[in-house]
């Protein structure tokens, strides 16, 4: 639960369509300081639209979003200083494959931040070390497995120092035996009090790891539960079916 | 036998004009890339950009050029210009002329597949980070598409080099019209002059392309990560 009320992320009658089919239908969601928010929902129904909304890669059709009280979906944001707050790591590992791991996280917080390298530097070390990647800064992304890609995507994102983290089903391109490595590193951070919105399939994690749990479907919020309430009994129809055919395919992919 | 060569290369001002032959092919294949690559970036970002128009009519001009023989659009300038627009140019500018409207034209695809092969997250990431478009641009795009031009620009180069015989039919004293003006004048007396002289041409060839196309191993292989 968070411990402190202060809101960081507040989204208010969110819509947002792709020509004219809509996307997002309305969402409202507030996310609080050391808040953990996990949402699921089927393929399609506009999780990766909401999280790229939210630093700007989508423009929206109406609504509201806010950061830390700053309303930063009026005309004439400044969204460079807005993404420096909020930090996003993808599902496609998105390193930059010329540059080597030590560039790739030190391009944000030395060309956009301004900091000194040397101190950005022993930031970004010691964050490499913490997910296990201590002897990596010099390696290319090519000679990296999927796993340490994205640890490192995630440190790269970290030394911005952001307020609150974005993660879009980053395990889901990554072979399984690599799964675990990544989500360790995000329980660790959801344990260190990093706010967080993560968007997984992976069910496991997302009750181990949330302090809340949001259902989408169809561009709509249908719910919004404490994991264990939602895992055992979820309320909505709409909730129960999608964990019912995710375990079932869930025992499916594991048999294979 | 050597003696023969000796006899030809040293005639007259026969090496001498082998060099100037040299210096003209190498003139009209420095300029002509180099005016390509410039106006091949403009027009390569054009095609690749949303703008429909400038799609098209770049893609239909390639296409024109690629047909084109090179040798027509040289006659084409040369002697057409002067007969119907009555502007007389010198025949090397001519040569440059053509050449750099046909490398202009591969150029710019070059540079269309090279930004185009770039993954869009490799935009989006960048944003995300907070990167301004021109940050983006000059620290992750084009640093990215540089690496994927260098191949296509370097086997643009040394095929334009390999063109430029063609002005000979302009009458420009380029490096082959020369070897073949001195194969004419000392084959009468020399009848290895054709082997000598073309001889060497190959080798000038091969020593001018040869390192570029190392050159540009190498930087394929500095730059591989
Ligand atoms: N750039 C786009 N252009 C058009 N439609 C899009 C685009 N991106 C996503 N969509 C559509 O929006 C819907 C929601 O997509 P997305 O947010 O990626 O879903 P999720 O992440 O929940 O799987 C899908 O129907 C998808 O096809
Ligand atoms: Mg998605």
């Amino acid at each position: 639960m968070p411990d402190n009320p202060q809101v960081v992320l507040k989204i208010t009658d969110l819509v947002k369509s792709f020509d004219s089919t809509k996307v997002l239908k309305g969402i409202n969601l507030t996310v609080g300081h050391r808040e953990v928010t996990v949402i699921i929902g089927p393929s399609g129904c506009g999780k990766s639209t909401l999280l790229r909304c939210l630093n700007g890669l989508e423009p929206i059709d109406s609504g509201q979003i806010e950061l830390n009280g700053q309303l930063i979906t009026a005309p004439g944001t400044n969204w460079s200083a807005i993404r420096q707050k909020i930090g996003m790591v993808f599902q496609n590992y998105e390193l930059f494959p010329h540059l080597n791991v030590i560039d790739n996280i030190l391009l944000g917080p030395v060309k956009v931040q301004g900091r000194p390298r040397q101190e950005a530097i022993i930031d970004a070390q010691s964050w490499l070390d913490r997910v296990g990647l201590k002897d990596r800064a010099l390696s290319f992304p090519r000679q990296l497995s999927g796993g340490q890609k994205q640890r490192v995507a995630i440190v790269r994102a970290l030394c911005m120092s952001p307020q609150i983290m974005l993660f879009d089903e980053v395990t889901a391109s990554l072979d399984p035996e690599m799964v675990r490595e990544v989500l360790d590193v995000m329980l660790n951070l959801a344990k260190g009090g990093l706010t967080m919105l993560i968007v997984t399939h992976e069910m496991a994690f997302a009750r181990a790891v949330a302090d809340r749990i949001i259902f989408m479907d169809d561009g709509h919020i249908v719910e919004t539960a404490q994991p264990e309430a939602f895992f055992n009994n979820p309320e909505t129809e709409r909730a129960r079916r999608f964990l019912n055919i995710f375990q079932f395919q869930e025992l499916e992919r594991r048999r294979a | 036998m050597l003696d023969s060569a000796i006899e030809i290369f040293t005639a007259g001002r026969n090496t001498a004009r082998l060099f100037e032959g040299l210096a003209i092919t190498l003139k009209i294949s420095a300029a002509a890339v180099g005016l390509s690559i410039l106006l091949g970036i403009p027009a390569g970002l054009l095609m690749s950009s949303k703008k429909r128009f400038w799609r098209v009519s770049l893609k239909l001009y390639l296409e024109f050029i690629r047909i084109m023989p090179i040798l027509v659009l040289l006659f084409l300038f040369y002697y057409s210009l002067s007969s119907v627009f009555n502007i007389n140019l010198p025949a090397v500018t001519v040569s440059i002329l053509v050449f750099t409207l046909w490398g202009t034209a591969e150029m710019a695809d070059l540079v269309r597949g090279a930004v185009t092969s770039l993954p869009r997250h490799q935009w989006e990431s960048g944003r995300a980070l907070g990167l301004s478009e021109l940050q983006l641009n000059l620290f992750v795009i084009v640093p990215q598409a540089v690496r994927r031009l260098l191949p296509g620009v370097i086997n643009l180069t040394t095929r334009m080099i390999k063109t430029t015989p063609f002005v000979f039919f302009i009458n420009i004293p380029d490096l082959v019209k020369v070897a073949q003006q001195i194969v004419e004048v000392t084959g009468i007396r020399n009848p290895l002059a054709s082997v000598w002289v073309y001889g060497v041409i190959f080798f000038i060839y091969f020593a001018i392309c040869y390192p570029i196309s190392l050159f540009s191993r190498f930087l394929e292989k500095a730059w591989q990560n």
